[in-house]
């Protein structure tokens, strides 16, 4: 009789879980990243450490601590260094360690690393021929994007350094992948427009891409817009010198125009558009000017 | 010195017929092999990542392999009731001990050329170099930081009661000062007294394991060669430390009672 209950009790429990279970099951089909499964919301702190670890390899080691002076690390360097990044850098790079504190700590250091280097500029032994070796900060930015795929500046920064790589396919790659987990994207966009024009030379997709992170830019609030208008401003300019180059020299002056309203030298981008007036002028029948769409 | 080293061969002897080295060995080797396999944007040349886990899991094996052969030496002799009849040899307990430790020490040896070797050939596979000499400098550095830690345990299995209890508390001080070592002289500046004269004191005493053991970044990051003055003085410092615990360790074993 116990036997009978308590198998009709477990029946019971059995058909009251099955259907929750089954919809548990649903969800987490949902996300087919492994590290999300595993890890939930807390991966995006490994990913940032990962992220930063990529950094520290670019130093070769020499990085600081949470008990060092790290104003010249807050932007990491390996993102400040592709020019398409606000970097709040400021302070010493060479001296975030300070002045030895005892003999033991002034001993240590001879153990460590002690210099500031970057790996494509020679690395701790200076030799330029080994700048290559900028390749081993990929696996910690390749782990740090698949933990955290909404960051989108850990797609452009890779894709950054493996077109410096001349691995321009896995380039593609990365940023096509950037743009499923990130659609609206400029950065990304303005990322594989580089791309296309410096590395496949094939102007009229880098054009396209880029007039679509223009629109992505001007569809935002003008609060984001005024917190990101370094990347606006590498945009139109990339933009305008692409339509130099290919001669339609009005659209260039346009762009420029639109690059003077955020430029931090508005100067130097009138002496471009300056030049291209006047040779617009020495030029017969000029095209019509196009407004930015 | 005869008797110091017949002590110290039967230890080594003990070694290779236990399976802890070959299973961390193997678990090393398994690891690294996979990790390496893993495609980074098809290239083949990334190197770095594989050296650091390589050596982090170098240290973890080589600790384990240290304080668990150690902690087990005098206690096991005493269940066996072994420790008697070679005391009623013409054994002192002075011999008995350095014996330990030299057996112990060596046996760290073997095991860490075993470890180097396959490191050198994992890297050597990818970067097409043989550091030798920086290899050499770490692996030997690293060889004397191991020396400290079986003088460490091994008056930590004459002062606890049983080695599991011993090598988890020498687990612990290594592994924290192998993580926070340097940083405690930061921390106490930022104290106030008397807490900022604690930990001085802690920092001043303890002997700073984490030193060759952040020689790791030099080797993963193809920084050159320490200078050997400064192997020659650190290792010195580790040496000091090695003999004030094993001195402890005869003081506190000559008023221990072993029946």
């Amino acid at each position: 009789m116990t036997l009978l209950a308590l198998l009709i009790f477990c029946f019971g429990i059995a058909a009251n879980l099955q259907p929750r279970f089954q919809a548990l099951e649903n969800t987490r089909r949902q996300s087919d990243n492994f590290f999300n499964l595993l890890l939930g919301d807390s991966s995006r702190m490994f990913a940032n450490s990962f992220y930063v670890k990529a950094d520290e390899y670019y130093h070769s080691g020499f990085y600081p601590t949470i008990f060092d002076n790290n104003e010249a690390f807050e932007t990491p360097h390996i993102a400040e260094d592709t020019g398409a990044v606000n970097s709040k850098n400021h302070g010493e790079e060479e001296n975030f360690m300070g002045p030895p504190r005892d003999w033991i700590d002034a001993f240590g250091r001879n153990f460590i690393p002690n210099r500031h280097t970057h790996l494509d500029e020679g690395g701790p032994t200076d030799d330029l021929s080994t700048s290559d070796k900028v390749r081993e900060i990929l696996p910690w930015l390749k782990l740090s994007a698949e933990l955290d795929p909404d960051n989108i500046q850990t797609y452009t920064v890779t894709a950054y350094w493996l077109r410096r790589l001349h691995n321009d396919k896995e380039a593609n790659r990365v940023l096509l992948e950037g743009l499923r987990n990130n659609p609206d994207s400029y950065e990304i966009l303005f990322e594989l427009g580089r791309l296309y024009y410096e590395s496949y030379h094939d102007t009229d997709r880098a054009r396209n891409v880029w007039e679509l992170a223009v629109r992505k830019w001007l569809a935002l609030d003008p609060q984001t817009q005024k917190d990101n208008k370094l990347i606006f401003d590498k945009i139109t300019t990339h933009l305008g010198e692409l339509e130099k180059n290919a001669g339609n020299l009005p659209k260039a002056v346009n762009w420029l125009k639109a690059a003077q309203t955020v430029s931090l030298d508005p100067g130097s981008l009138q002496k471009q558009i300056d030049e291209m007036e006047a040779k617009m002028a020495a030029q017969p029948s000029p095209a019509p000017t196009n407004s930015i769409p | 010195m005869k008797n110091i080293f017949a002590v110290a061969g039967v230890v080594i002897k003990e070694l290779y017929r236990r399976k802890d080295f070959y299973v961390l060995f193997i678990l090393t080797v398994l690891v690294c092999l996979i990790m390496g396999s893993v495609n980074i944007f098809n290239d083949k040349q990334i190197v770095r990542y594989l050296k650091e886990l390589c050596l982090l899991l170098i240290w973890i094996s080589s600790l384990v392999i240290a304080i668990t052969t150690t902690a087990r030496q005098i206690p096991a002799e005493r269940e066996q009731r072994t420790l008697l009849p070679l005391l009623a040899k013409p054994l002192t307990r002075t011999q008995l001990i350095f014996g330990k430790f030299l057996g112990c020490w060596i046996a760290c040896g073997l095991v860490l050329i075993c470890f180097y070797v396959f490191f050198g050939a994992l890297a050597a596979s990818r970067d097409h170099a043989w550091p030798l000499l920086n290899y050499f400098q770490a692996a030997f550095l690293h060889w004397i930081v191991l020396g400290v830690v079986v003088a460490l345990t091994l008056l930590g299995s004459l002062v606890f009661a049983a080695p599991s209890s011993n090598s988890t508390i020498c687990f612990v001080i290594v592994a924290t000062i192998l993580c926070v070592g340097r940083y405690l002289d930061a921390v106490a500046l930022a104290q106030t007294e008397p807490f900022r004269s604690i930990i001085y004191a802690f920092y001043f005493a303890i002997p700073h394991l984490e030193i060759p053991f952040e020689m790791r970044n030099l080797i993963v990051h193809d920084w050159p060669l320490i200078g050997w003055n400064f192997i020659g003085l650190d290792t010195i410092y580790m040496l000091a430390y090695a003999a004030a615990f094993l001195v402890a360790a005869c003081l506190v074993f000559r008023h221990k009672a072993v029946n």
